[in-house]
């Protein structure tokens, strides 16, 4: 129980008054990252790591610059749900898969107990996954090292396979909505051998189409035509504005606790891979969709379908600083850049790490567990301000919500074009949802496309095109075979009916 | 040794030196007026954009510049995305650059219509070096035995992951082929880190990377660094493990593998820029090179401090993109 | 007449799911077209830059068909209304204005920048949507604009577009 002894020692670390100062500002700040898309994380650590270089060099001071830093990456983690939520417009990828509930959630009236499910779900997987770091960190470790490019793609192909077969529509229109998702996702220059793929010329086109731009047009821009054209207002507007919300939703949430545990463990598990906040989300929202009771009513406004995601997107994000630390590989974009402040400060990220500036560490994940409760305080109390959003008048929100688009168009690669490419997908998604094409499935293989591909063909690579490596040793072998189990469920469970009916009939027979 | 000199000429050289009187304030008067962008060619996360961020760092933190810096990733088609943009900010003086090798690679694969010329080069801050790793659980202690391995195995069995495609990483192995007759299948992976990373899960069996992607796990203990490709061993003697520092490593010529290859951490401007608008920037960044945080960071990312100016600079990005059309001519990596 | 206009629908839903499906068809052969330029077989070292672009455009391909059939077949579904000019009209009153707003903030002419526009865009949507006063849509516009240059080029350091009044300003 050494562990034990450390967090107690990291808490002494972390918890002054100054640290937890940090710990709000933090959090606010990376709450309004967090809703406005095209401003990442990535964005508010950046921009915030020169200023904790005064603070770095003072004694005890990079445990607080640590602090601060990553309570924006919990604020920005817990703020992309908002505007999912209220407007269809997911604020961070990651936030995509909360839409699909949690919008007609809100819609039906009820934007408090989306948010609410949203925001404790977000805590529950970050408090598994901080849980995780804290007591098997080593171990974690070394299992993340047993993942190359065989085992990623089958990470990648079970994301595909827990997803596939949601949508009620023709099959043939989500065939070819998947499909050009990954053909747009294969745009741009091709990391295999560096090839410009489907450019035809055009400069614009070489570093492909941003994930961000593509849902912004799909879901934002999309969804408010189609709102104008039932008239100039939100639904939802009548929701109940008190803190009752939160303490009924609360009520409520206990049910989904299958849903919750099975959310955190694939999100772990992405995390540590490192898969990725994203693709956790739509795996662990697949997933509950294919297993809940209530599976069929996915997409209609379950609270259940908002838990899924979140919780999953949460845990991911959280535990995808474990390799960061323990390896130096930076489980995203976000950890990246503090990664980039760690070596900065003096720290190397390592192995060696935990051994050498065990204070550093220990403060750091007990940041975690304090960074996350004030996280939580705050969005909860601030549930029936959000909500209060859906009550502004049409003709002043909708404006907003515009601008709020193109900005975050444009700053994703600070590109005008970007913002053209925004309005053009606006259209698509509007026709799309007209013609009961479904969304869902190209968003998803334009997130998860181009790094499946470059998994499978390093695979294949490594294995001189030998297709066997998918199922060359046990861990791989497990994944490919999940997820093949899962794409052919429907066909299995049938045939599993038919043979319980015929023995039953047999045993009457008998 | 005197002479009289006729009024007109008196009159002449008065008038000169009071227009060098006036003309030298007004040099190195020029000072960015607004936000300076600071393009990365890559994404976040790699060798590029943390020098980046370093710099930026550190000029805040010294308060080297009276406006801020702002550190822009455009790593989109290679860096190709990056450098385009630098090509259409002609005569800009508040935008900047970092570049690593895909400043002569990108183009040179892709086709891409750009040229380093279409920049103003203002300093070199560092060379990057390249050192040969392979898992500390494989028998090889040198470079010879690994490539005589790498030979008796035969074609295509040893794999060498790197990063990024017909780059560096790539090219380096090709000139390593080409020197031993070795031949391996090259793994091209999106960033350093995740390079070092497969080669601990020996995904793969030996990696260039560059000694700061790698040290933590050479100190680790998971990695063994057999040489490094530079003409010379580098210069650091303090300990990065129990018993090596990174002066202690082989050159590969030592080694027997005369292959060598320096990367360029450089900084340019736009196309077009005045003299005193490159002096400026040049003054800044020999500020940064003189801070205790720069020095750490370069004796601990071991690189070659190498650092030209002017038309030296210039003359060596010359020099190696001709060196690159070379290399990648031979490896068969030029554009169709 | 005036009113039966309004009902009537701009095409019905089966011609436009043609028109859906001739699109997909058309990227559909963008997307073989360049896959064959790249090399779209399976390698000895695996599959090509190609391979997989190539046939996700035949699948995008084949399924645009089968959907373009299934369209042209007759029957009730397909004769309902996609859109009516009612609800197209309230579209375009907001689609032209946002393309106008795009354009407006970059362009070869005369850019306005992006806060520029935002404030003219935010005041016209108001005005003409909302009939509100003068002086709410100032407040707002004006007040929406200025939070959100402080926050990405102050607080940020995110440098989006700019116009004159900024460069007056001294930001540029």
């Amino acid at each position: 129980m050494q562990e034990i002894q450390s967090l107690i020692g990291g808490f002494q670390v972390a918890l002054s008054w100054f640290n937890l100062m940090l710990m709000l500002a933090g959090i606010i700040l990376g709450v309004i990252i967090g809703v406005l898309p095209g401003l990442g994380g990535a964005n508010g650590v950046a921009i915030l790591l020169p200023l904790t270089f005064s603070m770095a060099s003072q004694p005890g001071g990079t445990t607080s610059a640590i602090i601060l830093l990553s309570c924006i990456y919990w604020g920005a983690l817990f703020g992309g749900a908002i505007t999912s939520i209220l407007f269809n417009i997911p604020g961070e990828p990651w936030s995509v898969a909360t839409t699909f509930d949690g919008y007609p959630l809100a819609q039906k009236g009820r934007p408090g107990a989306a948010l609410t499910a949203a925001f404790t779900s977000s805590f529950v997987g970050a408090l598994v996954a901080v849980l995780l770091i804290t007591f098997m960190a080593p171990l974690v470790a070394k299992f993340a090292l047993r993942f190359g490019p065989p085992e990623f793609f089958a990470v990648y192909l079970l994301t595909f396979c827990a997803f596939v077969g949601m949508s009620k529509g023709s099959p043939f229109k989500t065939i070819a909505s998947m499909m050009l998702g990954f053909a747009l996702a294969a745009v741009g220059t091709d990391t295999v051998t560096g090839q410009l793929r489907l450019t035809y010329g055009f400069m614009e086109l070489l570093r492909g189409f941003d994930f961000l731009i593509a849902v912004i047009g799909l879901f934002g821009i999309g969804e408010i035509l189609l709102t104008i054209e039932e008239g100039l207002e939100f639904k939802g507007a009548k929701a109940k504005l008190d803190m009752r919300v939160v303490l009924d939703t609360w009520k409520e949430l206990p049910r989904y606790w299958l849903t919750s545990v099975r959310s955190s463990i694939v999100g772990c598990l992405m995390g540590i891979v490192p898969g990725g906040a994203t693709p956790a989300s739509f795996m662990s929202y697949g997933l509950a969709k294919k297993m809940s009771p209530d599976g069929p009513k996915f997409g209609t406004g379950m609270v259940e379908g908002v838990v899924a995601p979140e919780t999953a997107a949460h845990a991911a994000g959280t535990s995808a600083l474990l390799p960061m630390l323990t390896l130096g590989v930076p489980g995203s974009p976000t950890a990246a850049v503090l990664l980039g402040g760690l070596l900065i400060w003096g720290l190397q990220p390592g192995p060696l790490l935990f051994v050498e500036k065990p204070d550093f560490v220990w403060g750091l994940i007990a940041s975690m567990y304090l960074g996350n409760i004030v996280g939580l305080i705050v969005v909860l109390t601030c549930v029936p301000l959000f909500a209060a959003i859906l009550r502004v008048p049409f003709a002043i929100i909708a404006p907003v919500i515009l601008v709020i688009c193109a900005i975050g168009a444009y700053t994703v690669h600070s590109s005008m074009f970007d913002v053209w490419m925004m309005l053009v997908f606006g259209v698509m998604g509007y026709a799309f949802k007209k013609l009961d094409y479904p969304m869902a499935p190209l968003v998803l293989a334009l997130v998860l496309g181009d790094s499946a591909e470059n998994a499978f063909r390093q695979a294949m690579l490594g294995s001189q095109g030998d297709l066997r490596a998918f199922f060359s040793n046990a861990l791989v072998g497990t994944i490919t075979g999940l997820a093949l189990l899962l794409l052919f469920w429907p066909l299995i469970s049938k045939g599993l009916e038919i043979v319980r009916g015929r023995n039953g009939s047999n045993g009457q027979g008998a | 040794m005197t002479y009289r000199l006729s009024f007109r000429s008196r009159l002449a050289a008065l008038a000169g030196v009071l227009l060098t009187a006036m003309s030298v304030p007004a040099l190195a008067a020029w000072e960015p007026t607004k936000t300076v962008e600071f393009i990365v060619p890559a994404g976040t996360g790699g060798g590029a954009d943390q020098m980046a961020r370093l710099i930026q760092s550190i000029i805040a933190k010294h308060n080297l510049m009276k406006q801020p810096m702002v550190v822009v990733n455009k790593g989109g088609g290679a860096g190709a995305e990056g450098f385009l943009d630098m090509k259409g900010a002609k005569g800009d003086p508040h935008k900047i650059v970092i570049t690593l090798s895909n400043l002569f690679t990108t183009p040179l694969a892709t086709g891409v219509p750009f040229n380093w010329k279409d920049l103003t080069p203002v300093r070199m801050m560092a060379l990057d070096e390249f050192v040969l790793w392979v898992n500390s659980e494989t028998p090889y202690k040198n470079a010879k035995e690994y490539v005589d391995a790498v030979k008796a195995g035969g074609a295509n069995k040893f794999k060498m992951g790197g990063t990024g495609s017909k780059q560096e990483d790539q090219i380096l192995t090709a000139a390593i082929e080409k020197q031993s007759g070795a031949k391996f299948t090259y793994i091209p992976y999106k960033g350093g880190g995740e390079v070092a990373t497969q080669l601990v899960g020996k995904h793969v069996d030996s990696t260039v990377n560059n000694p700061i992607e790698a040290v933590a796990q050479w100190r680790a203990g998971s990695l063994r660094p057999l040489c490094v490709f530079d003409t010379q061993r580098m210069p650091y003697k303090e300990k990065v493990t129990k018993d090596m520092a990174w002066g202690d490593i082989p050159t590969c010529k030592e080694a027997g593998l005369d292959a060598n290859y320096l990367m360029l951490r450089g900084i340019f401007m736009p196309g077009g820029a005045t003299p005193d608008q490159v002096a400026y920037y040049v003054g800044v960044l020999e500020k940064v090179s003189q801070t205790p945080e720069w020095k750490k960071f370069i004796e601990e990312g071991a690189f070659n401090t190498t650092a030209l100016k002017g038309k030296d600079y210039a003359d060596w990005v010359a020099k190696n993109e001709q060196l690159h059309q070379n290399l990648m001519k031979e490896a068969g990596f030029l554009a169709k | 007449m005036d009113e039966a206009r309004q009902e009537k629908a701009v095409g019905s839903l089966r011609l436009w799911e043609i028109v859906a499906a001739l699109l997909f068809l058309a990227a559909g052969a963008l997307v073989v077209y360049d896959s064959r330029r790249l090399g779209s077989t399976w390698g000895s070292d695996g599959p090509e830059a190609g391979y997989f672009p190539f046939y996700i455009g035949v699948i995008i391909c084949i399924a645009s068909v089968i959907n373009l059939i299934s369209a042209l077949k007759p029957g009730a579904a397909g004769d309902k209304p996609f859109v009516t000019w009612e609800q197209l009209k309230m579209v375009l009153i907001v689609m032209v204005p946002y393309a106008v707003y795009v354009a407006l903030i970059a362009n070869p002419l005369y850019s306005l920048g992006i806060y520029e526009a935002s404030v003219i865009f935010i005041a016209v949507f108001m005005r003409y949507l909302g009939k509100y006063t003068w002086l709410k849509i100032g407040a707002v516009s004006v007040g929406t604009v200025a939070a959100f240059f402080v926050m990405f080029e102050i607080w940020f350091k995110v440098p989006l577009p700019k116009g004159p009044i900024e460069a007056l300003l001294g930001f540029q």
